[in-house]
């Protein structure tokens, strides 16, 4: 294993992270306030309670979510897009490293910017909403493995992408719409029996359920099926990488 | 055992473009090897295939030993390679990208090393600043910084100087020369020629994906450089005199001036007699100039041969 390079690969994304590091602090905490003023405070109110917690507690969850997994998407799949875009993936498709290497430092350090966003989030949250965390170590493990596997996804979005519209494409076809339909800021029970049904082909569905779980002991659907379904998840992905890197798609001619 | 040793290698792109049709190299250690060939004779293929950017469709290559494509750990770690386009991210500061390439090779933290690859590259002054604020000569530099920051024993350079002014250029060839000191085996690629007439020690001459030719630079121009006689006439001839019919001469520039072609390899070169000849045919002499041919027109008479073959 080539640890050097993981390294440099991990420090070289971060730094430029750092270097925007006001933006990448300011916009998720000024997106959040608005979030709750319109949620919690505009809408909220007049919603009071969704299954015994308070509707500006109860979309929490829901909003770390949209913003990890839209960050993580967009991180990796930019942190391995633009070095095919200007030509510096050369220098990756020369060193003495394996696809497993590049993938853990470009995933892994888009996985930590979303980490940081959530955690940003968390902590604004706390400022309006009254928040208990009833099982903070599963909430922890929900929050890197969407990181987690989101990057992923996003790592293939930018090997994919032939140009930046691409890179958009997809976060915003696919990602977003099965976000805000996948219980964000409302419960599945909520929904029409038909919708219901739909909602539960919506992988999202099991994260957010997951994660909401973790905050307050209620689910969409039992914690396990969540569990099965972000591994699932995190597995395909890694397999749909490591078949781009054996068969060299859009990397190596 | 050679530094690099490629073994009949092809390359065919999925549109069906051969662009490697079984080139064999050997390069040895120490050596600076130029490779010679005009636009899309497969000279940035070849490279490309050595480094692990493209796979070769057949053949093998080894570097050190190490096989590139199944032992490319092995492989890779040994070489550099500085592309031909500057590909650079352009907010970066110099430092940062050459600190990151060091580690991308899987060596430690070593400043002290990068601080002496940036000031023999006129870089130390420029570490902080940002790529964008370079000047293209700068940034081919920088270029050179990353892949000598992994300490590489064989350097790969694809036309380090296209496109770069004459001052820069030279700049260049004493880099390569410093490095070839240092025990750096260096493989260019080039079509100037004068590049690979000026630092080259061997010269390959490749065209259409094949290997035409690979030869020492001195041998290469005593074993096909010919010289011209050129005999600049007072008065101009319409016609060559009868005397002079089967000495070989071209007659040009209206008239003006005969030229005569030897070898230099030969004992007798057969000049004196033929100057006493001219004289002899009543043709006032006023000007003699010798030419020696220049690795170019080796270079053209190779590539146009194999055109006429095919």
């Amino acid at each position: 294993m080539n640890w050097q390079a993981i390294r440099a690969i991990y420090v070289f994304e971060m730094s430029r992270f750092f270097r925007t590091l006001l933006q990448s602090f300011v916009s998720p905490v000024i997106s959040t306030s608005l979030y709750f003023v319109v949620f919690g405070a505009a809408i909220g109110s007049r919603i009071d309670q969704v299954e015994g917690v308070s509707y500006g507690a109860f979309i929490v969850p829901g909003l770390i979510m949209l913003s990890v997994m839209t960050q993580a998407i967009s991180n990796a799949s930019f942190g391995i897009y633009f070095p095919k875009f200007i030509g510096t993936i050369y220098e990756l498709l020369s060193a003495p490293i394996n696809f497993l290497e590049i993938v853990l430092g470009y995933v892994g350090a888009a996985a930590t910017k979303a980490l940081f966003i959530g955690v940003v989030i968390l902590g604004t949250s706390a400022l309006f909403v009254d928040l208990s965390i009833q099982h903070p170590f599963a909430m922890l493990a929900f929050l890197v493995l969407t990181c987690l596997s989101f990057a992923l996804f996003g790592f293939i979005i930018g090997i994919w992408a032939g140009n930046f519209e691409q890179l958009q494409l997809i976060p915003l076809l696919v990602v977003t719409p099965l976000v805000f339909l996948g219980g964000s800021f409302y419960s599945i029970s909520m929904l029409p029996p038909v919708w219901q049904t739909i909602s539960f082909f919506n992988p999202v569905v099991y994260l957010v359920s997951g994660f909401r779980w973790s905050f307050f002991g209620l689910a969409d659907v039992p914690i396990g099926l969540s569990l099965l379904a972000i591994a699932g998840f995190t597995m395909l992905c890694l397999t749909i990488i490591w078949l781009i890197f054996k068969t060299g798609w859009r990397i190596r001619q | 055992m050679p530094m690099v040793q490629i073994n009949n290698v092809r390359k065919a792109y999925k549109d069906g473009f051969e662009a490697l049709k079984g080139a064999s190299l050997e390069i040895h250690e120490g050596e600076i090897l130029a490779l010679l060939g005009p636009n899309g004779a497969g000279k940035t293929t070849l490279i490309s295939t050595i480094c692990g950017i493209t796979q070769p469709t057949s053949g093998t290559i080894t570097v050190g030993g190490h096989d590139v494509v199944t032992d490319y750990r092995g492989a890779r770690s040994l070489v550099g390679l500085v592309p031909q386009e500057i590909n650079l991210e352009p907010f970066e500061r110099v430092m940062n990208t050459v600190r990151f390439s060091r580690g991308l090779f899987g060596k430690p933290k070593d400043d002290a090393l990068l601080e002496r690859i940036l000031r023999q590259l006129s870089l130390w002054d420029k570490r902080n600043n940002r790529i964008m604020e370079l000047s293209g000569g700068m940034k081919r530099r920088v270029l050179i910084a990353k892949a000598l920051a992994h300490e590489p024993r064989v350097l790969f350079l694809d036309e380090p100087t296209a496109g770069v002014d004459v001052e820069l250029r030279r700049d260049m060839w004493e880099i390569v020369a410093g490095l070839k000191e240092a025990g750096v085996t260096i493989i260019l690629t080039t079509h100037y020629i004068e590049e690979a007439e000026a630092i080259a020690d061997r010269i390959g001459v490749i065209n259409k994906g094949e290997i035409l030719l690979v030869e020492e630079k001195t041998a290469l121009m005593t074993r096909l450089g010919q010289k011209e006689l050129r005999i600049e006439l007072h008065d101009p001839v319409k016609a060559l005199p009868a005397a002079l019919a089967d000495r070989g001469l071209r007659i040009e520039e209206d008239g003006q001036v005969l030229v005569y072609c030897y070898d230099t390899a030969q004992d007798r070169t057969g000049i004196a007699t033929l100057v006493r000849e001219v004289s002899d045919a009543g043709l006032v002499l006023r000007d003699l100039q010798t030419r020696q041919n220049s690795l170019e027109d080796i270079f053209v008479g190779l590539v146009s041969k194999q055109e006429d073959a095919a």
